[in-house]
């Protein structure tokens, strides 16, 4: 009985599965013939056996599982039939990878195939092997496959090379076995040995230098004869395809020339006649024919230097391009990409058509083009060739905008001589596909704007343009709010007008429609929005006449269902609100960000010494607050990686200096800020909430510093501290300053003395380098006001300059900062510089000062780092 | 190795051959070949033969009802590729005579048999139609 005739029944399996009308019916088609098969496994049912597999394929084809059929396959390969085997053997190769234990079982089997006195067995294990072979198989049946190289049969001889080369790609040591065998074919005359020793060569020479050297020195002339042979045979009706004697055999041995003739001048002068004849001989009208000019022009490029045939070949090329079938004009492309390390020149001279299949109706050919084009770009072309793209982008297809976006920007990026091309081009792009434009890509735009001072206005001018018309572009939209926040006043003052602009009017009240209207649509997502708070805010402080209409959109926000925002709206309330004095500070203009720093990050290398710039010290706050765009939350984390860390506190002082209440806090059960994650911590300057009433509850660090301020500063400190009930007492007990006395008795100080008691100086930090005295007064009829002079001392031999104090204070605390006397602190004590501040403490007479401090300077041009906490103030402050 | 793998897919986008030349799990082979199938299905007859996706390059062509798929990587000649599919068709042509989607998934095994004689490991290993037929000839006769 034939096995494959006997198909009624998995004929029936197969319309009964077409029967089918839906996914769910054919499921349960195919589990019921699955089962019915692993019921057969079973019984070992011999007679059926070869039908279940024919059935496995088909359920396998169809993506269901069928490792059960696995042994069955086996057990078919070991039966003694070739139709068994056949089918055995191909259901070995379609269920079974390598990868699969049950491979060991078959190698007995296969081996003994190998041996068999049938070539057509021979044949099915030499395909199985070629086809699944792993590497232990290989050494296994390396010299059974070798033997059968020179197998008296050609079709067991083909299978054989093909078999070689899965093993020599498995065990690459095992090269040098094959070398001589695999010479010998290139001179048999059988197409399909031919065939098929060439690829065998040609895998050869890329596992192993020695081969290549071996056939280039051997076989390059007997290629060579064989090109010409086949390229001038007679008509082979067996082999002919369209007028062309077998052109897959025309294509095998051009491609081994390739690797014959690629950098050796000898071999590459052999070939020289017969690939000019393949050149000009070959008709271009049919598929068949081209597919080996193809190859021909390949060949011509990769071998050594022949002007004359490289002319042939790039006119081969311009002919395909001009070509009005797309698969001709597809791998013109194709092959214009590899030509270009060859010769530019020439293929610069194609732009124009290129251009043209940039704008082609077919996703491929554009796909192609648009690469080769992208590899063409140099400063010359650079204007025109952007111009264009960008044009075509307004017409081109939604799904081609993706890459013609990158690629664009890619090139914007890379050949931008000036900044306002630069800036021209991304508002261009944005307008046109800002949806497309990745976020690295405005990121990096941002950078450039906030280094190109000059056109600051005209950058602010020209988004607020595009914004009007393009307001669904989204990377647009967030560029424009960031410069809005950032350059409002420039908007509406129209300052540094460049010549070239129109003039044009906008108000106070369009800058906040802009934000508003962004903020508003549906569209925008959660960055965009956020990015619209703070512009919000920015905006606020610089349009004060806006204030009260920006406060309402911030309040709207207030019951976001989204955290962020609604955390956002909630501190920036409270900031237009209460925190007027401080709000002018928080929200001064982002330093010009470093575009070294940040193009340093995006291409993935940290640069370790990258200095924190005074200017972004002293506007943290800003920085701090703008979460979304990345590279400011890079400067951000840089300024954490990078600050030298003297002070005991170091290790995150952002965190020290702005969450003074991130400490475990048991006093303060309702503080809940100390969950958030860690950027949201650094954005919360302001809600840094009540401090902890004691001392006790600070975290270590802190307390480390306070003790080192204690020991370092003297007895009256240490009886003046708050953070010391113990001293407290005992300088209590002995007779102890006033103001103890009169803080701890007193509930309001402030009626007590009408000029307010005398408070003494304390040394509120000291370091290897550094003194600061805080000397204090209050001024008459206010007792919550505290004037502070800070005095700094600078205790090192080295001149300190960009001298910067900062300070931060818990919102209890209102503080303002007066600027100091000098940026420059001469060395050993030979001067000193003064700063004023004033402390309002809203809960006077409650709570005690407390400050968190941060000092920056450089020296011999090196920028230094100190910060610590002050806690130990004079009570009744 | 130039050939991944080898796809008949009707009209409708099911599959009715495949043979892989390298590794995939069935889960990846589904969406692979539903990806591509999509890509390929929705491409008009003025459009080129080629599409790229991952990192394979497709050589289809449409018979009738029946698009033959190849996968190939970026070193095969395309061309040529078109020009196996077409000798493909030719041979099962010759066999089944006029051949069309039924006798294929009825003569699935064949079919397969006759592919084994021309591709093996993703190298064609013959291109005479008579010698990709006699073992299968020989086989018929046997039976």
């Amino acid at each position: 009985m034939n096995p494959f005739s006997s198909g009624t029944r998995l004929r029936d399996m197969i319309r009964a599965i077409r029967a089918c009308k839906t996914a769910a019916e054919e499921r349960a088609v195919v589990r019921k013939e699955s089962a019915a098969i692993r019921a057969a496994v079973g019984e070992s049912d011999n007679e059926y056996r070869h039908r279940n597999l024919a059935k496995l394929m088909f359920i396998h084809m169809l993506g269901y599982p069928t490792h059960f059929g696995q042994m069955e396959c086996l057990k078919l390969i070991a039966a003694s039939g070739f139709p068994e085997k056949r089918i055995g053997y191909l259901g070995l190769m379609l269920l079974l990878d390598e990868r699969q234990e049950v491979l060991m079982l078959v190698t007995n089997s296969l081996k003994q195939d190998l041996n068999h006195s049938n070539q057509y067995i021979v044949g099915l294990a030499l395909c199985a092997l070629g086809n699944i072979c792993s590497a232990e198989m290989a050494r296994d049946l390396a010299p059974e496959v070798e033997r059968l190289l020179q197998f008296r049969d050609p079709n067991v001889r083909k299978k054989a090379a093909l078999c070689s080369i899965r093993i020599i790609k498995k065990v690459p040591d095992l090269a040098e076995n094959f070398m001589n065998p695999a010479a010998s074919l290139l001179k048999e005359k059988h197409h399909g040995v031919l065939l098929t020793g060439l690829q065998l060569c040609t895998d050869l020479c890329k596992v192993s230098e020695e081969a290549l050297e071996y056939f280039r020195k051997k076989c390059t002339e007997s290629v060579v004869k064989a090109l010409k042979d086949v390229a001038n045979s007679p008509y082979a009706p067996e082999y002919d395809i369209s007028g062309i004697t077998d052109p897959f055999l025309h294509i095998r041995l051009l491609r081994f020339l390739r690797i014959l003739g690629h950098g050796d001048a000898d071999a590459s002068d052999c070939m020289n006649d017969i690939l000019a004849q393949v050149a000009t001989k070959t008709e271009s009208n049919k598929n068949a024919g081209n597919a080996i000019l193809y190859e021909c022009v390949e060949t011509i490029m990769s071998i050594e230097d022949n002007s004359g045939l490289r002319v042939l070949a790039i006119n081969i090329l311009g002919r395909f391009l001009s070509n009005r079938d797309n698969n001709i004009r597809y791998v013109a492309l194709n092959m214009l990409m590899r030509a270009i390390t060859v010769d530019a020149q020439a293929v610069q001279r194609h732009r124009a058509t290129i251009l043209e299949c940039v704008k082609d109706s077919d996703a491929s050919i554009r796909k192609r083009a648009l690469e080769l084009l992208y590899l063409l770009v140099n400063e010359s072309n650079v204007k025109s060739l952007t111009k264009e793209l960008i044009e075509h982008l307004e017409v081109s297809e939604q799904e081609f905008k993706g890459d013609l976006t990158a690629k664009i920007c890619s090139i914007i990026e890379k050949f931008s001589t000036e900044k306002i091309w630069y800036i021209d081009q991304m508002l261009k792009v944005l307008s046109e596909a800002g949806n497309f434009v990745k976020d690295e890509v405005w990121h990096a735009l941002i950078v450039v704007i906030s280094n190109a001072s000059n056109l600051h206005g005209y950058t602010v001018r020209s988004l607020y343009k595009a914004v009007q018309t393009s307001g669904e572009q989204e990377s647009l939209v967030r560029v424009a709010v960031w410069c809005i926040g950032e350059y409002g006043e420039m908007l509406v003052n129209s300052t540094g007008m460049l010549d070239i602009e129109d003039p044009i009017t906008v108000t106070e009240s369009d800058a906040v429609d802009v934000i508003e209207i962004s903020l508003k649509n549906h569209t925008s997502d959660l960055t965009t929005r956020a990015m619209c708070l703070i512009a919000l805010l920015k905006l606020s402080s610089r349009f004060p006449a806006c204030s009260q209409r920006i406060k309402d959109i911030v309040v709207q926000n207030k019951g976001s269902l989204v955290l962020e925002l609604q955390q956002r709206s909630i501190e920036f309330n409270s900031i237009i609100e209460k925190h007027q004095n401080i709000r002018s500070l928080l929200v001064e203009r982002m330093p010009v960000l470093d575009e070294a720093t940040y193009s340093g990050r995006r291409a993935g290398s940290l640069s370790a010494t990258i200095p924190i710039s005074n200017g972004a010290a002293i506007n943290l706050p800003n920085g701090v607050a703008k979460p979304t765009a990345a590279p400011l939350v890079d400067l951000l984390d840089l300024s954490l990686d990078d600050a030298p860390a003297p002070s005991s506190s170091g290790s995150g002082f952002l965190h020290d200096l702005l969450g003074v209440d991130l400490s475990p806090a048991p006093s303060q059960s309702g503080t809940s800020q100390a969950q958030k994650s860690g950027t949201d911590v650094l954005l919360d300057l302001l809600s840094i909430g009540t401090p902890p009433a004691q001392s006790s509850s600070f975290s270590s660090d802190i307390l480390s510093t306070s003790q080192d301020n204690t020991t370092s500063s003297g007895n009256l400190q240490r009886l003046s501290s708050p953070s010391m009930p113990s001293t407290q007492i005992s300088s209590a007990a002995g007779g102890s300053p006033i103001m103890d006395l009169l803080d701890g008795f007193a509930p309001n100080p402030a009626t007590s003395d009408a000029n307010g008691p005398v408070y003494p100086s304390v040394v509120a930090f000291e370091s290897s380098s550094l003194k600061i005295l805080f000397n204090f007064s209050k001024p008459p009829g206010n007792p919550q006001t505290t004037t502070i002079q800070a005095t700094f001392t600078n205790k090192s031999p080295n001149t300190f300059t960009d001298f910067i104090f900062q300070a931060a204070v818990p919102k209890f605390l209102q503080l303002h900062l007066d600027p100091a006397s000098s940026n420059t602190l001469p060395e050993s004590g030979n001067g000193s510089i003064t700063q004023d501040m004033r402390v309002t403490n809203s809960q006077h007479g409650k709570k005690s000062l407390v400050m968190r401090i941060r000092i920056s300077y450089k020296v011999d041009s090196k920028d230094i780092l100190e910060e610590g906490q002050i806690n130990n103030f004079p009570r009744g402050l | 190795m130039g050939i991944r793998f080898i796809l008949m897919v009707n009209k409708q986008g099911q599959t009715r051959l495949a043979q892989y030349y390298e590794y995939l799990t069935i889960e990846e082979r589904r969406a692979l070949e539903g990806e591509i199938v999509r890509k390929c299905l929705a491409r008009n007859e003025q459009q080129c033969s080629f599409v790229e996706h991952r990192n394979y390059k497709i050589v289809y062509r449409r018979y009738a009802s029946l698009f033959f798929l190849v996968g190939v990587d970026n070193e095969e000649n395309e061309l040529a590729i078109l020009e196996f599919i077409h000798l493909l068709v030719e041979t099962m042509d010759r066999h089944f005579g006029n051949v069309c989607e039924l006798d294929i998934m009825f003569h699935l095994e064949k079919a397969h048999f006759m592919l084994e004689e021309m591709v093996m490991n993703g190298c064609i290993i013959e291109t005479s139609k008579a010698n990709i037929l006699a073992p299968i000839q020989l086989m018929d006769k046997a039976s």
